[in-house]
């Protein structure tokens, strides 16, 4: 199959099968970035600090970088038309016969079924981007209590996420300034010797 | 003929305004495309607007494009809804283009893997923040804490298929809401 086919049909499918937007999307481009390769777990973690910071839905943000890293311009085109059009097409649809579609009870019980399930999902996502951020080497026991546990990095990281989780739970901190300050953290840390990349 | 093109042209105009200053898409967008669509230009209703998010969010998609659609459609029709969709999509496209292009080569500099050391952390917390805000907005009752428990555990831990977890949540929400109603109950 042409990777200009591929991209489209791949995002469409997320296009036609996240609810909630955002971050809801994330389960699923890990895994089909993943599966055919087209970014590595640390550059989509990367990239969701961009898109985070960047005007826009998260969701077309994603969909436009992915198809330009795999299949240039042409290859964004794609990616993106594909996102976008599941729900065009959705909604000029259900624009038409809104009222009935608001009361039914299918489309409750479809919700209950979604809405839960997303937050599920984005829990093990969370699991496998801390797995990644705190042991980019992979865990294991031996180097883990030998080095790991006194190295500069790991404690370094875990700070930062403290901090910035306690920001963004208790003063509502806005998620670009989270970005900018756990930037900030990081080039001084750097510029001190205090870590090292 | 000629009024409907130029009611398209602002349609496009304003999306791409709301495209624009809207960082973090989603939930953030939804005050000001109320203020661009619902107090400075009357096309919609303040609460359509309500009825508006409310659909948005049982639709899959991104927020902002079921609303530009949804809006754009309301105002002008279908061609209303192609330039208003078009216009949310557009600046985010050009800017995150122009960043692919050298966003690679901008991460190999000394001080750019610093921040990203510090900025993979950040992301983390952001994730978490999600999991939070998502499960406020979720139904709380059995059945919902079972399928998060559930769909945690499928893709986590059995490397489940995202598409299947999604569907069968689906399906079982909508058992258990037929089931409970048959009951005369509610979930």
């Amino acid at each position: 199959m042409s990777i200009y086919l591929l991209l489209f049909l791949e995002f469409f499918k997320m296009g036609a099968l996240t609810f909630g937007g955002g971050y809801a999307m994330i389960p699923f481009i890990e895994e089909t970035v993943m599966a055919h390769g087209w970014l590595s777990n640390q550059e989509l973690v990367d990239f969701i600090a961009v898109a985070e910071s960047t005007p826009g839905a998260f969701a077309v943000n994603i969909a436009t970088y992915v198809g330009s890293e795999v299949g240039g311009l042409f290859g964004s085109l794609c990616a993106t038309v594909g996102l976008v059009l599941p729900p065009f097409l959705l909604i000029l649809i259900i624009a038409k016969c809104y009222e009935k579609f608001k009361e039914s009870l299918i489309v409750r019980g479809v919700m209950l079924g979604l809405k839960s399930t997303v937050v599920g999902l984005i829990g093990a996502t969370v699991l496998k981007v801390g797995y990644d951020v705190l042991f980019p080497a992979g865990f294991a026991v031996d180097s883990f209590f030998g080095t790991e546990l006194l190295s500069a990095n790991f404690w370094f990281i875990i700070a930062v996420f403290a901090v910035m989780l306690f920001l963004l739970l208790y003063k509502k901190l806005n998620p670009i300034l989270v970005i900018v300050l756990s930037a900030g953290a990081g080039i001084v840390a750097g510029y001190t010797g205090l870590i090292s990349v | 003929m000629k009024q409907k093109l130029r009611l398209c042209l602002q349609l496009l105009l304003t999306f791409m305004k709301i495209g624009v200053v809207t960082f973090g898409g989603g939930y953030a967008m939804i005050p000001i495309i109320e203020n661009e669509t619902s107090k400075k230009k009357k096309w919609i209703d303040p609460d359509d607007l309500v009825d508006v998010i409310a659909l948005s969010e049982s639709t899959p998609g991104p927020i902002s494009i079921c609303a530009a659609t949804f809006i754009g459609y309301k105002v002008a029709g279908l061609l209303g809804a192609f330039c208003a969709t078009l216009g949310v999509v557009l600046p985010s496209f050009i800017i995150i283009y122009l960043i692919s292009l050298f966003l690679r080569q901008f991460e190999e500099l000394k001080i750019v893997r610093y921040a990203f050391l510090g900025i993979r952390a950040g992301v983390l917390a952001l994730l978490i923040k999600a999991v939070v805000s998502m499960f406020k907005k979720s139904p709380h009752n059995i059945v919902a804490y079972c399928i998060m428990a559930a769909s945690l555990a499928a893709v986590a831990f059995f490397s489940c298929n995202v598409i299947i977890v999604l569907l069968s949540a689906a399906v079982i929400g909508l058992c258990a809401t037929l089931i409970m109603k048959k009951r005369g109950r509610e979930l």
